[in-house]
């Protein structure tokens, strides 16, 4: 890779922190035993390893070791909580409820529940991406068995009530899991304090390595049980068979150590990079819009329409920053953003939006150099842009009669 | 994505990029495309006779797009309104090695020489002004 890219997107993945990759270094070389080889050395090292990361793993969302497994990523753990409990809860209820703006391996997995029978409500959000509570009290009945609402979303960074969601689905007697990915070691998540019985995480979001994430589940008040989607050796306590990911277990758990120790110190660098470049675009472009929401927002999440230039153009022309675009141009099926027309971005805006999303390891000349990038590649866009000319003339884009094809 | 030599040429240093004035007898304007579907082609081609002697474009779209549109004002100078009309969107996607997905990016150019064409036309027998915002 170039090394004078700025890389921009780290609500897609991170770069692993340079401490984590050395805190996993020796379970490569050395330490390389199996952490379920119980008769010899070897393998209570590496038991010991991965006992230590599920603390750390719990300690980050207040929960109690032994309620976390190891998983592959979010991905896996929102599959195994969604269809798991679907599976054990059968003769409770057959009905699910999730919001539109969920990631694809939960609106997919809810997806295939319904093509099992079950009935899935999706819950349209408000213009911030927010769902509506009183929306969920409705939508719950006495056959409910689980709500799935994700706590940050991945596209324009979006914080749900989760405390409030928890409190509804307490109160009502259904389980509350939640897409935790984009939320744990940035905001605090507590799950006592906020009732959810069920959280999904993943290392690579938190500047940990790819192919590593945990679940939260929730022990007691209710005792959640799940039947578990993979048959094996059964680890996990039965719940995910497969040799532990040991040297990755080890980095996620040192990941979200770093991320609870610098995680205040952190969201004021983060949110100051973020205003400092919303601020410097405003001051030099026009016709821009933010979507989402300002006050419920991960810190480093800025998803921005630049009206007028598509969105792949500006990607194209943005060749030394790492970003991505909602622009249906850029997908491979030519969609839009399922998440920019839910909380309402008409497709004409949606085409033209790009998410930055801030790390760790970005920089406050970078902010700069990708602010002077941005105005000099969408200036130069929209004068390419008959769609500006237009909007200059004078003209009224929605009086216009066009001719999609 | 990785765009092909040609793609990034046009895109980096587009063609005849720009605008005729739109109320000129002897200029015909295609707009085609719409703003939700993410891609708005203007192409603008300026006749003497039965010949296009100059074109000029704009576009709102991918990168392709872009390109497709830059190639195409080179594409249709020097030719006649007949053998403009006859050009396929084939030979764009040939030209700028276009990927399957991209391929109605061209299409959108053809239909702009068309759309242009046939404003010019147009007002060569009525002198409307209006440009012609069809054909796709
Ligand atoms: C909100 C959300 N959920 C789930 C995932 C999937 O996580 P993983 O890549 O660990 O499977 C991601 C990231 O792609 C995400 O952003
Ligand atoms: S304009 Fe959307 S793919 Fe070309």
């Amino acid at each position: 890779m170039r090394n004078d890219m700025i890389y921009m997107d780290n609500n897609a993945t991170t770069r692993t922190d340079p401490r984590v990759v050395e805190a996993m270094l020796p379970w490569f070389t050395e330490k390389y035993g199996n952490a379920h080889s119980r008769n010899h050395a070897f393998g209570w090292e590496a038991e010991e390893a991965v006992e230590a990361a599920r603390a750390s793993v719990a300690r980050a969302i207040g929960a109690d070791p032994r309620e976390i497994i190891f998983t592959s990523g979010a991905t896996e753990s929102n599959n195994l909580a969604v269809k798991g409990v679907a599976e054990f809860f059968v003769d409770r209820g057959d009905h699910f409820i999730t919001s539109a703006i969920e990631h694809k391996c939960v609106s997919d997995s809810m997806k295939s529940l319904e093509r099992s029978g079950r009935k899935v409500t999706f819950l349209g959000v408000d213009r911030e991406g927010r769902i509506d509570l009183a929306a969920l009290e409705t939508a719950i009945t006495d056959k409910t068995v689980l709500v799935s609402i994700m706590a940050a979303n991945n596209e324009i960074g979006t914080v749900q009530d989760l405390a409030a969601i928890g409190k509804i689905c307490k109160a009502r007697g259904v389980l509350f899991h939640t897409d935790a990915a984009q939320m744990v070691g940035k905001q605090p998540i507590d799950v006592e304090a906020m009732g959810i019985d069920l959280l999904s995480l993943s290392a690579h979001k938190i500047y940990g390595p790819k192919g590593v994430g945990a679940l939260y589940i929730r022990r007691s008040k209710p005792r959640v049980r799940l039947v578990a989607q993979m048959d094996g050796g059964g680890q996990e306590r039965g719940l995910r068979s497969g040799t532990l990911n040991v040297t990755g277990i080890v980095g996620l758990g040192r990941a979200l150590d770093i991320a609870m120790e610098e995680m205040e110190t952190e969201r004021v660098r983060m949110r100051a990079l973020r205003d400092r470049f919303l601020s410097r675009i405003r001051a030099n472009l026009d016709h821009i819009h933010v979507n989402g929401s300002m006050e419920h927002r991960i810190e480093g999440n800025l998803n921005i329409s630049f009206a007028y230039v598509e969105g792949e153009s500006l990607l194209m022309s943005l060749k030394e920053v790492a970003v991505s675009s909602g622009s249906a141009c850029t997908s491979a099926t030519l969609e839009p953003s399922h998440v920019l027309r839910a909380i309402g971005v008409g497709e004409e805006l949606a085409h033209t939006s790009i998410r930055f999303g801030i790390g760790r390891f970005n920089t406050e000349s970078e902010i700069d150099r990708v602010v002077d990038m941005l105005t000099e590649k969408v200036n130069r866009l929209r004068e390419m842009s008959p769609l500006y000319e237009m909007v200059k003339e004078g003209v009224d884009l929605q009086t216009v009669k066009w001719n999609p094809h | 994505m990785p765009y092909s030599d040609k793609v990034v040429d046009h895109f980096e240093n587009p063609r005849n990029m720009g605008s005729f004035a739109k109320d000129d007898k002897d200029v015909g304007t295609g707009i085609v495309g719409a703003p939700e579907c993410g891609d708005v082609m203007k192409l603008q081609l300026k006749i003497v006779g039965d010949r296009i002697v100059d074109a000029k474009f704009k576009t709102f779209g991918c990168g392709s797009a872009i390109a497709s549109s830059s190639y195409v004002t080179e594409l249709v100078k020097g030719k006649s309104l007949d053998e403009a009309q006859d050009i396929k969107n084939v030979q764009i996607v040939e030209e700028l090695a276009l990927p399957p997905v991209k391929i109605h990016c061209s299409v959108l150019a053809e239909d702009a020489i068309k759309a242009a064409i046939a404003d010019y036309r147009k007002r060569q027998g009525a002198e409307t002004g209006e440009p012609a915002q069809s054909a796709s």
